[in-house]
């Protein structure tokens, strides 16, 4: 399997590559499909959209795709207003706009993002429960020792109260919101994340998992490893979807664009190479409110 | 016949004079207009907290807490404001008496030396971008803050130390200005007299151009109220007043920053961050008013 | 203590305090171009950066960078001379004329984070350019005229007032005095105040997080239509600068040479910036020396 996408991915970068190159070369192929539109959001999906949208122009000559990255907020209200076609965000858009607005947004889950809790690499811990995480981010346990680490500070790296991120965070793994504590820090960047939870001893924060790397450690919830696979399987419960929002049922041009951005090349492709977990690679289902189907 | 030619002679004359004056009070025109848009635009936002969303004036640049997302939403802007006032004003607390040094250096000790090194050396400082700034913060600032003082090394000292050096070409210009324009009969009177040129600046020229020096650090401050990126990078960004200089803080830049792209136009947390944009305009006002009256006080 | 011994402590506090400030800036060069210079290369600088490999690059930034300073500079030196000109020979002295003096000057300390808001309210959203390299002109033209309008005031009120007053004494119309005898002598000092702005212009990031977005769409070197979407030359096609380039990837870089790239792209643009001000001060002291020599 690793192999596969290993190959998949050479093989698609070099295709990039080629395409890099030889632009505007391949005007006369291409399906009949034209017209222009903007897909603006999150930041966190950006990346995948930017890079699909490059193959899909190369593939359909006659579309062209912008991609901003502004927000999930401002995706969504975007998009709600019209001034673009598709809005990109991390979250529902349930949870950011009225309920009439949001009721007219078509939600096409393009991808699925695992999130873990890290912490700085000199913690000795690598498992936390729940009710522990729970403790530490409302500040009931502020000493490492008290969840079975060394006798340490215990310094929580946060976000903003408006990031996605961290809503998916409260949400599902610690099943309630938090208060911001005194002299927590806030971030809303994941580079600045790692950056301060790498360097900064008993640091505690969370990262989505293509942000995962050896500056950091993850630690597992309730036992089970922040992987793709169990996040795939439903073990792993942190998790969101990530969403790409049209205004009613989308024309054709970017009705193309979402169903080629489905197709097993991009899901089994980008969406793996960028970190992301295929959203049809997953056995679970979740709602808005977060009941999780099989 | 010689009237018509008179008249074809000055007729491209009026034109052009005419042309020119409507060019340049259409410029004019357009400045002014894009300075009331602004006004009225973030306005008409930031007060929408208050008469669409009904959050009250004072709990909101009085209250502590700031929960856009609880039940009920709260805003409480005050540790914001705390924290852009005592992250400005420490920094031009820092600032100031370094720009005097350099000033007084370029203009009573080594005027060839200071004028031809340390003068462009000052204006490169204005020109490094803020982003660099921040990125530096983080990478040193912030460490050694966290190895040497107990916390996190973010902070409002952080910010403070970032901000005095974005600052210090702000107030030492201004003070050079001041300090050059000095009646040099003021001075020569004082050496005349037997002072030692310390005691010349102390008692003379110190005195003299205080109302400048003042107009240079509020300016400064004016400058460190408004930077965002720089700021946010170092300052931990925690919703609250902090207990020590070296624990996380927030700004009103900040807190807009690091928000703004995350929450949906129009929604009471996105309005709210409109408000605190809306107290940093007003804030950018009061200091041009200082610095106005303190200008004033110069010519009497 | 006597007064020459206090007289010598001073003067030692000052020079070493002078001293330090040289050394803080040596320092902070030193620190950006130490970590930075290393990763530059032709190749850096020219090819587009990578989401997730190693090896991208910085082109497609450092050309945004470039097209928008000359974007907002055709929208801004024109608006700004007029309005200086306005400023210094045509308005009447009353207290209108110091209103519009104090807007001026209101507008010019406006933090640049509340004029990207505003971007994104009334030229992204309301005027519906969307993030484009357009708005984030236009937005950075806001910061930048007051600027402009108080170089060229100081300009035109440095021109000999004889000069003027032979010029009109011709038969000149105003006009005509200020744009072939007055520019023209105000020249040096109007041309170094310019390209410090733009120097200002290269770094800034806050306004256009928000004006010009986050974003660079593939661009194609080969197509100078400025009407395709793919066209570096199209002023309405989102553009990520270098400065907002370096706060990005700074904080949600996945490629695993993001520290390399924003050190690097930090030096790319300090060394900017550097060139800038020399720049500035060479034209400045050459266009003089040229212009006293005819006199």
């Amino acid at each position: 399997m690793l192999l596969m996408v290993l190959t998949l991915t050479v093989a698609l970068a070099a295709c990039g590559q080629k395409n890099n190159s030889s632009n505007g070369g391949n005007a006369s192929e291409g399906s009949s499909l034209s017209g222009s539109f903007l897909a603006s959001g999150s930041s966190a999906l950006q990346p995948l959209v930017d890079q699909v949208s490059k193959k899909f122009m190369d593939a359909n000559s006659g579309v062209s795709v912008q991609v901003q990255a502004g927000g999930s907020g401002t995706g969504l209200t975007q998009v709600s207003e019209g001034q673009s076609q598709i809005g990109n965000s991390d979250v529902f858009a349930e949870e950011k706009l009225d309920a009439a607005k949001a009721a007219e947004l078509v939600d096409h889950q393009v991808a699925v993002v695992g999130m873990a809790a890290v912490v700085n690499k000199d913690i000795t811990i690598d498992n936390l429960t729940k009710q522990q995480l729970v403790d530490i981010f409302t500040g009931k346990v502020t000493n490492w020792k008290d969840v079975g680490g060394n006798d340490q500070k215990i310094q929580i790296i946060n976000r903003p109260s408006s990031s996605g991120t961290r809503a998916t965070f409260e949400k599902f793994a610690l099943g309630q919101k938090s208060e911001d504590l005194q002299g927590s820090i806030q971030e809303d960047s994941s580079g600045t994340v790692k950056k301060l939870v790498g360097e900064t001893p008993g640091a505690i924060g969370y990262l989505a998992l293509s942000y995962l790397d050896d500056s950091v450690k993850a630690v597992k919830y309730e036992g089970v490893e922040a992987s793709a696979d169990n996040v795939a399987n439903g073990t792993y419960p942190v998790w969101a979807y990530e969403h790409m929002y049209t205004k009613g049922e989308p024309d054709a041009a970017i009705k193309a664009f979402l169903d080629y951005m489905m197709s097993d090349e991009v899901q089994n492709g980008d969406v793996v190479e960028l970190g992301y977990i295929p959203a049809n690679k997953m056995q679970v289902k979740r709602d808005v409110d977060g009941n999780i189907t099989k | 016949m010689a009237q018509s030619l008179e008249r074809q002679k000055a007729k491209p004359h009026i034109a052009e004079e005419w042309v020119g004056k409507v060019y340049t009070l259409l410029c004019i025109a357009f400045l002014i207009t894009t300075i009331v848009s602004i006004v009225y635009f973030v306005a008409s936002k930031g007060l929408s907290t208050f008469f669409v969303n009904h959050v009250s004036l004072t709990n909101l640049v009085t209250g502590l807490k700031w929960s856009p997302d609880g039940q009920p939403p709260v805003f409480g802007a005050l540790p914001f404001i705390f924290g852009s006032f005592s992250t400005s004003i420490l920094a031009a607390v820092i600032a100031a008496p370094l720009s005097f040094c350099a000033a007084v250096f370029m203009i009573e000790i080594a005027p060839k030396f200071g004028r031809r090194y340390l003068q462009p050396v000052i204006e490169l400082l204005a020109g490094i971008p803020s982003v660099v700034y921040g990125f530096v913060g983080l990478s040193v600032i912030v460490p050694f803050f966290r190895d040497v003082f107990p916390g996190q090394g973010v902070g409002i000292a952080a910010g403070a130390l970032v901000l005095s050096v974005m600052i210090l070409p702000t107030i030492t210009t201004i003070a050079t200005d001041a300090l050059a324009a000095l009646p040099k009969g003021l001075k020569e009177g004082s050496y005349a007299l037997g002072s030692t040129r310390w005691q010349t600046i102390y008692r003379i020229v110190l005195p003299t151009t205080l109302p400048a020096l003042m107009t240079g650090i509020v300016l400064g401050i004016a400058r460190a109220f408004g930077e965002a990126l720089a700021v946010q990078m170092v300052i931990g960004n925690a919703p609250h007043i902090p207990h020590s200089l070296f624990e996380s803080a927030s700004t009103l830049t900040s807190a807009i920053t690091l928000s703004m792209g995350n929450t949906a136009m129009g929604s009471v947390a996105n309005n709210a961050l409109w408000s605190l944009a809306l107290i940093l305009m007003f804030m950018t006002f009061v200091f041009v008013f200082i610095v106005r009256w303190l200008e004033g006080r110069k010519k009497l | 203590m006597s007064a020459k011994t206090a007289d010598k402590i001073a003067t030692a506090v000052i020079v070493g305090v002078a001293a330090f400030i040289v050394l803080v800036l040596a320092g902070l060069l030193g620190f950006i171009l130490y970590r930075g210079v290393g990763h530059i290369s032709f190749h850096f600088l020219t090819s587009a950066p990578e989401t997730i490999r190693k090896g991208g690059g910085i082109g497609p930034q450092l050309f945004n960078s470039v097209f928008l300073l000359v974007l907002t500079m055709i929208i801004t030196i024109p608006i700004g001379l007029g309005a200086g000109i306005y400023m210094s020979e045509y308005a009447p002295a009353n207290k209108i004329t110091s209103g519009i003096r104090l807007i001026v000057e209101v507008l010019s300390s406006v933090p640049s984070i509340v004029v990207g808001l505003f971007g994104l309210l009334v030229i992204v959203n309301l005027f519906g350019f969307g993030f484009s390299l357009f708005s984030g002109a236009l937005a950075l033209t806001v910061f930048n005229l007051p600027l402009m309008v108080r170089i060229t005031e100081q300009g035109l009120k440095g021109v000999p007032r004889e000069q003027k007053e032979a010029s009109l004494a011709l038969g000149l119309s105003k006009w005509k005095t200020i744009t072939s005898v007055m520019l023209p002598i105000a020249m040096p000092v109007i041309l170094t105040g310019t390209i410090l702005a733009a120097g200002r212009v290269f770094g800034e990031a806050a306004a256009l997080l928000f004006t010009a977005g986050m974003s660079s769409p593939r661009l194609d070197f080969t197509n100078w239509n400025p009407l395709s979407p793919f066209s570096p030359l199209n002023p309405f096609r989102p553009a990520e600068t270098l400065a907002v380039h370096i706060w990005k990837i700074n904080s949600e870089g996945l490629a695993p040479d993001a520290a390399q790239i924003a050190a690097g792209a930090s030096a790319v643009l300090v060394i900017t910036v550097l060139v800038f001000n020399f720049a500035a001060r060479w034209l400045g002291r050459y266009m003089y020396r040229k212009f006293t020599a005819i006199k």
